[in-house]
């Protein structure tokens, strides 16, 4: 075959290199822009794994490869004057222009004709070739003259970034923190020769325009970096070679071969840069490409294979790479964080490395963690000496077997149950069912499994979606805490629990509003009753979904009845001595109905602006805070999101989550979806984790964190990098 | 986690007695359940008919459609026709459904294929109802009517399995891919907060035999998923073909949680479920 490799970057040089090698007879001419010896970028690194591949693909440029290497297995996080150090992340750099010529040389060897400072603006230009390997980068010429067959979308990040380099010699890859009066800014530091490294510089657009980098030349930008990080340098100068700001551009690729043409590499797809896999994902499309030329005699299956095998592994790295570059992009709200949990969550960022692999590749680092996140819960200080002269603590438990404090209330651990109940059923017909007293009792089938859970070392649970009113009731099997007789039960099962453990109880008290009177949940959700359907309140007189009842727009007197029903039950829980409080204002219930712009169309003083649809919430929950006693803490169930289009956004949600704190919220239990019938979150494992992050940090306030999670590393994970303060864990037979 | 087979009705060229005796051999055990795809344009049999043939000759076998292409049917239709299999299978049948993925089966149907989650959400909600207020007949063996399933992989398709329906089928690949589904099943199902845990449902293909049986198995797999491009030789690739690796397979979904796993036959010939069922039993599979 007669194949046209665009681009001599380490893509093209290694399919070139691997396909001849396999197959001698192919004509393989690689056509470069540059001229040799010209390079832009200063160092690449390689994961083990990376390496090991390279060695199966081609062990005499893996020799030498190997041979230049600067080996180093540790992450050194310099933030807030402190330098904290994990190890057991091997890592490998080198010189790109190393790694070139090694490549190049290989390349000449076997009998690859390499041509520099060919410029080709146009493939179609091109011809004579059985195959074309589109290796030429970003900008590729090939992708663009077939745009419609390829279909790329390219999305740019928001933050600035330079390359720069440095004469200096690290021994870890090293993250910098550098805060100064235009801003933040991150260094991504990592050497890649016997003496010199890579300096990346990055910092979001706010503090590249206050610093005046829009303008400046590249000498400016120079001098700049150089004295943001004089004291990191210990005097070593930074180079830049033709270096600029830029923001990161991603680039997917629907299709990756068309005809005869194949995209490799930055070609077919980027990563952002922090998670270091750029030419380890280019290299490895080499390996694979003239692994299925080998494989396949047919050139279509070839390529259609090669397009298989890589397409979900880059999937893989790109998801990784976007979550970790929206974390540098925001890292602004974890600036409260202390060093330990800062880097924590630096580490944890991607979601691809958790609290159990930190302390496997690392114990020292993990034990730090643990240290620290002991510390902060106090169960070490006995106050006998004075803190500076107190001894370290050598061990500590992990993160989830540290309290949590919450007014006077102390929970043990950090995990959580949340039971739904039921109560017992009312009669019929709806006229006397309200008036029968002995409806929404907590039923026998949520009290014992209540009892049971006490054995399963959690520090709290809490009973949900617990109605204020019969009218409030989701089904007619809800319980209620409105009646004496149902208080009765739940000061029984408070008690019953008190008495025979530390757990604590809490209770989410509810009101339906527009998705109340439907039948239970077994039968699908909300479903109207057949027959005996109560008549609903909501913010608006809009049903919940195409089946529902229409609710009533409610009045200033159905608003003082509710209010009056909260306070009312959340007096009932104080007396059932429960030792939390959560108010339900998430999934589309009557306080999320006031929340969310969807479903409030009020043109009264609770309706319209988001400061005016928090007002009716927040009177209750002011109501009820003065209610329940000041030495217990008061939750609040609120929706991250609303996760359907003009619904409520998480920026939204950040201000719900601050504005309750300064009205005595202590902790915000993160909910998503349900506003609507069609408005749901993307479910998986931990789905609501990065909410609750965004919440925490954000709005500073503690948070609960459902979502599906099961596993002690989930929790550790979540609880040591700050995304929540406690997590409610699913059991398998709940 | 139970095991069921599949029935060749989707196999193109499949003979209808197979059908009948592979159904009658299926019954003898270890299978606890019988399941049929569904295809419209293409040489395969209709599922809910096929299952009324083999409801007359099995006693014992839940009936399983993993999956029938909901928005191409009539929802009033296909209430009656389902609540006939179980009428006539006495409560055997579990409904499982999906959009699907097929635009020419869409288009055989005169069907818009942009609609069909819509059509889909829409259907599960007729359906429940039809049942329940017994509007159509013949009377079901519970009042509710047959338990529905919802397959696919779209946060919609989860979300609408969570709010409507009473469990998941996956479509099928290895067994970490499986664990997501059954993860975001599992994880829907409780966010919603419906009581208890939803179905999961699971399906793999096998072809059990010399290298050349199989490989006439592999060519149904790429001739079957060829829509689906370059990704039908992947999924092709996911066919058991040996008893060790329908073992890994078994214990890798059996330990992600699988309630009813569906072997799936890719060979029109009755010794597939004859070496299938020797198999099983070597393996410790023994319920009848």
């Amino acid at each position: 075959m007669k194949i046209t490799i665009l681009g001599g970057g380490p893509a093209g040089l290694y399919s070139g290199l691997l396909i001849k090698k396999a197959n001698p007879a192919h004509e393989i001419t690689i056509l470069e822009r540059n001229a040799a010896g010209v390079t832009y970028g200063w160092g690449v690194v390689f994961s083990d794994r990376t390496l090991a591949s390279f060695q199966r693909a081609d062990y005499k440029s893996y020799e030498q490869i190997a041979n230049q290497f600067v080996k180093w297995d540790a992450i050194d996080v310099r933030y807030r004057g402190e330098t904290i150090r994990c190890g057991g992340h091997v890592i490998a750099g080198i010189a790109r222009m190393s790694l070139l010529k090694i490549l190049q040389a290989r390349c000449r060897e076997i009998g690859i004709a390499l041509r520099f400072s060919e410029e080709i603006n146009d493939s179609a230009q091109l011809d004579g070739y059985d195959l074309l390997i589109a290796a030429d980068g970003l900008n590729s010429v090939a992708r663009k003259t077939y745009v419609e067959q390829f279909k790329p979308a390219l999305e740019y990040g928001k933050a600035r970034y330079i390359w720069l380099g440095a004469s200096k010699v690290l021994d870890a890859f090293t993250f910098i923190f550098c805060e100064n009066e235009h801003g933040l800014f991150q260094v991504h530091a990592y050497p890649y020769s016997g003496t010199s490294s890579t300096y990346l510089v990055e910092c979001d657009e706010a503090s590249w325009l206050n610093a005046g980098l829009d303008k400046a030349s590249e000498a400016e930008s120079l001098a700049y970096c150089q004295r943001l990080l004089s004291e990191h340098l210990n005097g070593a100068t930074l180079l830049s070679n033709n270096s600029k700001w830029i923001s990161f551009p991603t680039l997917k690729t629907r299709n990756w071969h068309h005809a005869n043409i194949v995209l490799l590499g930055d070609a077919a797809h980027t990563a952002h840069f922090s998670i270091g896999s750029g030419t380890k994902l280019a290299m490895e499309d080499a390996i694979a490409l003239a692994g299925a030329l080998e494989q396949y005699a047919d050139l279509d299956t070839a390529l259609n294979a090669y397009e298989l095998e890589r397409k979900p592994v880059v999937e893989v790295f790109q998801r990784a790479a976007s979550e970790s570059q929206s974390y540098f992009e925001t890292i602004k709200r974890y600036r409260s964080l202390e060093p330990v949990q800062f880097v924590f969550q630096l580490l944890t960022r991607s979601g691809r490395i958790t609290y159990d692999d930190l302390r496997f590749r690392d114990v020292r680092f993990g034990e730090a963690v643990d240290r620290w996140h002991a510390q902060q819960t106090k169960i070490v200080n006995k106050r006998i000496l004075p803190p500076e002269s107190q001894p370290q603590r050598l061990f500590a438990p992990a993160p989830m077997f540290n309290p949590l404090h919450l007014r006077s209330l102390m929970i043990a651990n950090r995990f959580v149950l949340a039971r739904a109940v039921e109560g017992t059923p009312s009669g019929l017909p709806h006229t006397e069912q309200l008036t029968l007293p002995d409806h929404g009792i907590l039923e026998n089938t949520g009290y014992v499994p209540l009892l049971k859970d006490t054995y399963r070392g959690a520090g709290l649970a809490y009973v949900g979606l617990v109605a204020v009113s019969a009218e409030g009731r989701i089904t007619p099997r809800c319980a209620g805490i409105y009646t004496k007789l149902q208080v009765e039960k739940w000061a029984e099962l408070v008690a019953g629990i008190h008495r025979v453990t530390e757990q604590k109880i809490g209770i989410e008290l509810n009101h339906a509003g527009r998705r109340g009177s439907t039948r239970p949940r077994a039968e699908g959700l909300d479903r109207p009753l057949r027959q005996d359907n109560w008549p609903l309140v909501s913010a608006s007189a809009v049903s919940y979904g195409p089946h529902s009842q229409v609710p009533k727009e409610m009045t200033d007197e159905d608003m003082v009845r509710v209010c009056q029903e909260f306070v009312r039950s959340a007096q009932w829980a104080m007396e059932a001595d429960f030792d939390l409080l959560q108010l339900s204002m998430a999934h589309g219930y009557l306080l999320a109905s006031f929340l969310s712009p969807l479903t409030n169309r009020r043109d009264d003083e609770f309706g319209g602006a988001l400061e005016q649809r928090m007002r009716y919430p927040l009177d209750i929950f002011d109501a009820v805070r003065a209610a329940w006693p000041a030495d217990k803490p008061l939750s609040v169930a609120l929706n991250a999101s609303d996760c359907v289009k003009g619904g409520m956004t998480v920026e939204d949600a950040v201000i719900v989550a601050r504005t309750l704190k300064e009205h005595g919220c202590d902790i915000i239990a993160v909910q998503a979806g349900q506003t609507t019938s069609d408005g749901e979150p993307a479910y998986g494992r931990s789905f609501l984790t990065a909410y609750s992050d965004r919440i925490r940090n954000e709005a500073g306030i503690p948070t609960i964190v459902g979502g599906y999670l099961t596993t002690s590393d989930e929790v550790n994970t979540i609880i040591a990098a700050g995304r929540a303060d406690l997590c409610i864990i699913e059991t398998s037979d709940a | 986690m139970r095991i069921g087979v599949g029935l060749p009705s989707g196999i193109a060229g499949t003979h209808s007695q197979l059908i009948l005796d592979w159904a009658k051999r299926a019954e003898a055990g270890p299978f606890s359940s019988l399941g049929v795809i569904d295809r419209l344009a293409y040489d395969s049999f209709e599922p809910l008919t096929t299952l009324a043939a083999v409801a007359a000759i099995t006693q014992r076998v839940k009936l399983a459609t993993t999956i029938v292409i909901g928005p191409l049917h009539n929802n009033a239709l296909l209430a009656k026709t389902a609540a006939t299999v179980d009428a006539l299978s006495q409560g055997r049948l579990v409904l499982g459904l999906a959009v699907g993925a097929r635009h020419e089966d869409y288009a055989a149907a005169g069907i818009d294929y942009r609609s069909r989650g819509r059509r889909l959400t829409e259907q599960l909600i007729a359906l429940r109802s039809l049942w329940e207020d017994s509007a159509i007949g013949p009377k079901l063996e519970r009042q509710r009517g047959p338990d529905l399933l919802i397959g696919g992989l779209s946060d919609q398709g989860f979300a609408r399995m969570a709010r409507y329906a009473d469990g998941y089928v996956h479509g099928g690949g290895p067994p970490r891919a499986f664990a997501r589904g059954a993860d975001k099943a599992r994880a829907a199902w409780r966010d919603i907060g419906r009581p208890g845990k939803p179905q999961i449902w699971a399906q793999a293909y096998f072809a059990l035999g010399s290298d050349a049986e199989t490989q006439a198995g592999y060519r149904y797999m790429r001739e079957y998923y060829s829509f689906a491009g370059p990704v039908a030789e992947r999924i092709a690739s996911w066919m058991l073909t040996t008893p060790q690796e329908i073992a890994g397979f078994m214990r890798g979904y059996e330990e992600a949680g699988c309630d009813d796993l569906l072997l799936f036959p890719t060979i029109p010939h009755i010794s597939q479920i004859e070496r299938l069922a020797e198999a099983l039993v070597g393996l410790g599979r023994s319920e009848r």
